[in-house]
């Protein structure tokens, strides 16, 4: 469960969002500039809020009050942008096991074969990540991200390179290996689709407003409501 | 040609070189990356010898490091000999007065790496001094080689800090830039002549292998962003 009360100003922008997450699969959905990316940042700690906290299972990795604020690393958090950001030095492989610099050699290199072949990188190991796809360097930043087995995963619109089908079939597997990990996520997409097509609980975020939260049919038809009482309006 | 000069100024340039990268790497990374609000005055105080008169921090480093001062006296105690017009000396004037030279590339290096690594090395865990090991370091080669070969360069042509500071003394702190000061006092315009030429040579040869630097040992980010379009 991620629990939250931020506030944050970025320009003219503010967020200011307070809420709970309970279920393993929660879609925050909004529009371009709503604040999605901010709030996965925020909770990643990437950034910080102005004022307010944030837990995650129970225990505070944020407060502004008492000046907690734990490092991106030290949250059990995972992150996997819509850039994948591989790091262009590194093979896929050391790129994988960059989390895992506690492992032994053979345990890092199990947890790489394993994490490849869950999101479909089979045979990428030894590439350069300057040698991959888009669609490839994407499932391989999902991979890195996966290796730590970290309690919270964020997606932020992580696989917008791979075709439907592909993106399907990903997602899929990922959602059932979380499920039997016990990890959650939390998938950020503008695309009412992704929202759709997923049981989940969506957040549905509005101008850096909670407007809506709960499930997706729910949450997007009250979305749907609200839109055609604007046109009636007009 | 006073080779007893060149082989004491790539001494001097050779060990200042490597004593600013190791001070640079984790100031240029704190100056880069980090949020504090004491970076301003650093990063202001680093960029001094650039403007500032060479004879200047000379004259204050003289004074600071000699027996005039409390610092200077205790060094002396424990050194055994005062810093000012030894070899020592001569060192900590050279590195304090090419700090700008080593530390602005890097810094520049380091702030052009793609932020979106460094949030990912942090997301993996990695504290400050692996992130720079295992992620700004690498992608920072040629920043890092332009950072040693300005630092080097201008080590070896400097002139004012060495006067103050070192004073003249043949085999301790005559450096290729006081033996040729002392040429053109002379009026041997023969010997200066070689003197300076070997200078502009070198420090040509070693410019030729800045702007002549491989391709592959430039910033990664870039090339990551024309990665990441790829279909």
């Amino acid at each position: 469960m991620v629990d939250l009360r931020l506030k944050a100003q970025q320009g003219a922008f503010r967020l200011e969002i307070q809420c709970a997450l309970t279920a393993p699969w929660t879609v925050v959905f909004g529009p371009s500039g709503a604040g999605k990316s901010t709030l996965l940042r925020l909770i990643a700690g990437l950034d910080r809020p102005d004022s307010g906290r944030i837990a995650i299972h129970g225990e505070y990795v944020t407060d502004t009050e008492i000046g907690l604020n734990r490092p991106p690393g030290r949250r059990s958090t995972g992150l996997v942008a819509q850039q994948s950001a591989l790091f262009p030095h590194l093979s896929v492989s050391a790129n994988v096991g960059y989390g895992l610099a506690l492992f032994s050699y053979a345990a890092r290199q199990q947890r790489v074969s394993a994490m490849l072949e869950l999101v479909g990188g089979e045979g990428l190991a030894d590439r350069s990540p300057r040698a991959l796809s888009g669609g490839e360097a994407q499932r391989v930043s999902l991979a890195r991200a996966l290796a730590p087995m970290p309690r919270l995963l964020l997606l932020d619109e992580p696989l917008s390179a791979l075709d439907a089908d592909a993106r399907d079939q990903v997602l899929t597997r990922l959602q059932a290996w979380l499920r039997e990990e016990n990890i959650q996520a939390i998938l950020v997409t503008h695309d009412a689709a992704d929202a759709l097509a997923t049981e989940a609980e969506v957040a549905l975020l509005h101008e850096g407003k909670l407007a809506a939260l709960g499930p997706a049919s729910e949450v997007l038809a009250m979305e749907r409501k609200r839109l055609l009482a604007r046109l009636g309006s007009s | 040609m006073d080779w007893q000069a060149f082989a004491l100024t790539l001494k001097l340039a050779a060990i200042t070189t490597a004593i600013l990268l190791c001070l640079a790497i984790p100031l240029a990374a704190w100056l880069a990356l980090g949020r504090s609000r004491w970076r301003i005055l650093a990063e202001a105080l680093t960029g001094l010898p650039l403007v500032l008169p060479p004879t200047v921090l000379g004259f204050y480093l003289l004074v600071l490091l000699g027996p005039r001062t409390g610092f200077g006296r205790a060094l002396a105690a424990v050194l055994g000999h005062p810093l000012a017009f030894s070899f020592a000396g001569l060192v900590v004037g050279s590195v304090i007065y090419s700090l700008p030279f080593a530390v602005q590339p890097i810094v520049a290096g380091f702030a052009a790496t793609d932020s979106s690594l460094i949030d990912a090395a942090r997301m993996l865990g990695a504290g400050p001094i692996r992130l720079v090991r295992t992620v700004l370091i690498p992608l920072a080669g040629r920043s890092l080689l332009t950072a040693a070969i300005l630092s080097f360069l201008h080590t070896m042509g400097e002139f004012g800090v060495v006067l103050m500071l070192g004073g003249d003394i043949p085999g301790a702190t005559r450096t290729l830039s006081l033996v040729l000061f002392n040429q053109v006092e002379d009026f041997d315009y023969i010997a200066a002549n070689r003197t300076a030429a070997l200078l502009l040579v070198f420090c040509v040869m070693a410019l030729v292998v800045v702007y002549a630097r491989p391709r592959n040992l430039a910033s990664g980010s870039a090339s990551e962003r024309r990665g990441g379009r790829n279909g």
